[in-house]
């Protein structure tokens, strides 16, 4: 791997500590969502809809009621009407709460294959499982509608009567029964096509996907007695969690307390209140805590997944390689409710290229599947798999190396932007000569091998983030932050700290507050966690070393703004005699006014955008038509990482995620819309044997909205490599990839389909 | 409900006494009768490889197996691979190599990487991945596990 240079004026920014909750996760003592266990505690099991679209008639739970040992059963009719509707949920998203609650529980009606109908409170889970299957409901089956194009088709199922269009970054206005839509544009682009030279016009698909996070839904729930309800749980944000209980079971928010246990993954899918409302209702039925564990099954069916797609993408450009027009369609599914990542799929489609003529059009479609969730980059990578296509296909057409025509095209520092502004600092242009300059791009190739490049964008997120950091007599520092960690981000923000207060990454203790001991904190989404949180710490830390100034100044009976700090040792400017180490005025707090403790809430803006080049090298078997990945290459703008080994991480993971949805991974659904691989047998996600080493480039492009220039890295590498796939899949064997995943019987049709049109 | 029946069995060298109901699988009992809980279940069919444990020298799916099964046996667990307060060369590598990022898979391939070094101890990169196959890992494309696995095996190979 390349490591970047660790500049001269960072002490701990830049370099690779081990992360303190490291030890707790390899001895097996960290506690995840069903590691938690609280003295009286009984099981949660949920009753799901087999059918896809369906008319609840009635719900009968006599017969489960009797079975010994069930101590509480909830249906839709338990849960009251949502105290607020429509309220923004992270990353500049706004959700009908109406939606979520019947998301929760169906109400009348169930909207997919899994959608809760009731749940159980059991003395054991055996006990709640057999409860379940003695509940008696009686449906009304309605045809299911499984995908966008039979969705906007005239005569399609309607699922909802009415909806409030979703808006995630854009607003949407509803325009079919199942859809709602968005445009944008720039330029007039039917002049734009007409000065175009060469245009390449194509449609795509892909399909459903899911986040696939190795740990599964599980929480527990407890009231006290004066109604407050306690939820521990596996989440990317315990304030999202604490905000949907608290409107959908209507209490208020002051009363629910969200403790958020270590997460085995969540890549997006987990900060949507699945079971946490039910084990609420459950808890406070039973008047017990009750833990809810979603089953692998359950999970695949009623929770994220990421849209399937229809787009179509017309491009053109002219002989000396310059993008003119670009008219691209996007149809995405939102699920059963409303609100998928159209705008996101949108907006990113081209935002790193300057085309002067642009319409982009977006719908947002109800199918009968789960409500998709965001999945790292939402919405990007099945627009970057169309996009990126085009454009290898127009620099074939104008003889052009595709990644030259990239550079020609590559949008730069202050060009404007179609959402409107000038682009911030970037480094594109830098990062494709560097594609072009390594190794790998000039490598030699054998028999039905081909390489592939792509290009892309994500914009990351900003949003509220809180930390509070206290002085410790040793010297030593708390810091706590409302961030889940995901992924190491403890130790990113702890470095963060040591770097901003001049101590030792080793002297500063992270924990992640629960939603009654911390400042109000979104979810762990959008790339924001090092970038946005990591603000929150430096400004904290700031106050901490203000005051501690301050109190120096009180011993040395001087000014403050004699007092000088750098790096940790407070000076007099006035007295070379008067001289502290971090350690040595700490140890004086408690005797010149108390100990000292900062917090700091912030909602930053400048976010820097991130932008991600891979290369790849494949191999097809053309008897069978699988794809085998020989070689890769991560290209990156990290800003400035934090931490060069997480970054690597973040860069190799999101690949390996991206060549799981190119090669393999789908939602297969019956003629009756029933998920028919909820398995991770049969929902194949990559394994070890499937990839090689990830080789990762990381450049630094310093995001002048951070104190260290920090951009959010863990999204974009998700999105290039469908696309780079593909572009390799052509330069092998000639062949023009349409549809994802491109398994082995779709690559041997494009294979058969070439041979008859040679013939 | 059925009956319970009392197993006999060597838990991470400590002799371990319990009732089970012949339907629990060695993973609820590792979890909810011994309180065993590093062993994780990520899927309960076999397919993901969270609740590796080795049983009498064989790496299996504790998901798969009945608790009743492993009366008179030999069972490793995560919490049994440190030794004396010692870390296990493979529990060293994974956090200097970064082989894990939420840490949720880490426990069931710190196994299956030990009992792929126990039967192989100079492995090929071909033959890590191979073994590790049964593990799902969504967070690190498993590039630092590899590398982390082929660190443990140099330095058990100096420790010998």
């Amino acid at each position: 791997m390349n490591k970047p240079e660790k500049l001269p004026h960072f002490r701990v920014v830049g370099t690779n500590p081990i992360r303190p909750d490291g030890l707790d996760k390899v001895t097996g003592r960290a506690v995840y969502g069903d590691d938690f266990k609280i003295a009286g505690m009984l099981h949660g099991k949920v009753l799901r809809s087999p059918h896809a679209h369906a008319r609840i008639k009635s719900i009968d739970t006599r017969r489960a009621a009797k079975l010994p040992g069930v101590r509480a059963i909830i249906t839709g009719a338990d849960f009251p009407k949502p105290s607020v509707a429509m309220v923004p949920m992270g990353e500049g998203g706004y959700v009908d709460m109406n939606d979520t609650a019947d998301n929760v529980i169906a109400k009348g009606k169930a909207f997919y294959d899994g959608h809760v109908i009731a749940a159980v409170a059991a003395d054991n889970p055996h006990i709640a499982e057999e409860a379940v299957a003695l509940i008696d409901v009686k449906y009304e089956v309605l045809p299911p509608v499984m995908d966008v194009r039979s969705a906007m088709a005239p005569g399609a199922a309607v699922l909802h009567e009415t909806f409030n269009p979703g808006a995630f970054f854009m607003k949407t206005h509803k325009v079919l029964p199942n859809a709602s839509r968005l445009e944008l544009g720039a330029g007039d682009v039917a002049r734009g096509f007409k000065e175009a030279d060469v245009i390449v016009e194509r449609e795509f698909t892909t399909e459903t996907v899911h986040q696939g996070y190795i740990e599964s839904h599980i929480c527990t729930a407890q009231w006290d007695e004066r109604g407050q309800v306690t939820i521990w749980t596996t989440t990317q944000g315990a304030f999202a969690i604490r905000d949907q209980v608290a409107i959908v079971c209507a209490v208020p928010m002051s009363h629910v307390r969200v403790v958020p246990l270590e997460i085995g993954g969540g890549f997006g899918g987990k900060d949507t209140a699945y079971i946490e409302p039910l084990a609420a209702m459950l808890a406070k039925k039973a008047d017990r805590p009750v833990k809810v564990v979603m089953s692998r099954a359950e999970s695949l069916r009623a929770t994220g997944p990421s849209s399937g797609t229809f787009i179509r993408a017309k491009m053109g450009a002219k002989k000396d390689g310059t993008l003119v027009a670009a008219d691209l369609s996007f149809a995405y599914e939102a699920g059963g409710f409303p609100g998928g990542p159209i705008a996101a799929g949108v907006l990113t489609s081209i935002t790193r290229y300057n085309i002067p003529n642009v319409r982009l059009e977006g719908f947002d479609v109800l199918v009968n599947k789960p409500k998709v969730k965001p999945y790292r980059a939402p919405g990007a990578t099945q627009s970057n798999f169309a996009v990126e296509q085009v454009m290898n296909q127009l620099a074939e057409k104008l003889g052009m190396d595709p990644v030259e025509f990239r550079i020609r095209n590559a949008m730069k520092t202050g060009d404007r932007l179609i959402l409107g502004f000038p682009c911030p600092p970037v480094g594109g242009v830098e990062m494709l000569e560097a594609v072009k300059k390594h190794p790998h791009y000039k490598a030699p190739l054998g028999k039905n091998q081909g390489r592939g490049v792509a290009f892309s964008f994500w914009f990351g997120a900003g949003l509220t983030s809180s930390a509070e950091l206290s002085v410790n007599s040793d010297g030593t520092v708390q810091m706590c932050t409302g961030s889940c960690d995901l992924s190491g981000t403890r130790l990113t923000l702890a470095m963060q700290a040591a770097e901003a207060l001049g101590i030792d990454v080793e002297d500063v203790s992270p924990t992640i507050g629960d939603t009654h001991s911390v400042g109000y904190t979104l979810q762990s989404v959008g790339s924001r966690t090092t970038f946005a949180t990591g603000i929150a710490v430096y400004e904290a830390a700031q106050k901490v070393l203000k005051e501690m100034a301050g109190r120096a100044a009180l011993l040395w009976e001087t000014d403050p703004a004699n007092v000088a700090v750098d790096r940790g040792d407070f000076t007099d400017m006035n007295n070379p005699a008067h001289r502290f180490t971090f350690r040595e005025l700490a140890d004086k707090l408690e005797h010149s006014g108390g100990p000292v403790s900062a917090q700091s809430t912030v909602t930053p803006e400048r976010v820097g955008f991130q932008l991600a080049a891979h290369l790849v090298d494949i191999e097809v078997d053309t008897e069978t038509g699988k794809v085998d990945i020989l070689r890769y290459t991560a290209f990156q703008d990290a800003g400035k990482a934090v931490h060069p080994d997480f970054v690597a991480g973040q860069i190799q993971g999101g690949v390996v995620q991206g060549l799981g949805w190119a090669l393999n991974e789908e939602f297969w659904y019956d003629a009756k819309g029933r998920l028919c691989n909820a398995s991770l047998l049969d929902y194949r996600m990559p394994i070890a044997l499937d990839v090689p080493m990830i080789d990762v480039v990381i450049l630094e492009t310093p995001n002048p909205g951070h104190p260290f220039g920090v951009r959010g890295v863990g999204e974009v590498p998700i999105v290039p490599p469908a696309a780079a796939v593909a572009n390799a899949i052509y330069d092998a064997i000639g062949v023009r990839m349409d549809a994802l995943p491109m398994k082995p019987g779709r690559v041997l049709q494009k294979i058969k389909e070439q041979k008859s049109a040679a013939a | 409900m059925s009956t319970k029946k009392r197993v006999a069995a060597t838990v991470n060298g400590d002799a371990a006494e319990f009732l089970c109901e012949p339907r629990q699988s060695l993973l609820e009992v590792l979890r909810e009768v011994l309180s065993l809980t590093g062993t994780k279940e990520g899927c309960n069919d076999g397919n993901c490889g969270a609740c590796s444990v080795i049983v009498d020298g064989t790496l299996v799916n504790s998901c798969c197996m009945l608790g009743v099964e492993i009366d008179g046996c030999e069972v490793e667990t995560v919490e049994g691979l440190a030794r004396n307060g010692k870390l296990h060369p493979l529990q060293k590598t994974y956090l200097e190599e970064t082989g894990m990022q939420c840490g949720f898979c880490t426990p069931g391939f710190l196994m299956s990487s030990k009992a792929l070094l126990d039967a192989h101890p100079d492995p090929s990169e071909r033959q890590i991945r191979h073994w590790l196959s049964g593990n799902l890992c969504r967070c690190t494309g498993y590039d630092k596990i590899v590398r982390a696995v082929q660190k443990a095996a140099r330095m058990l190979e100096a420790e010998r």
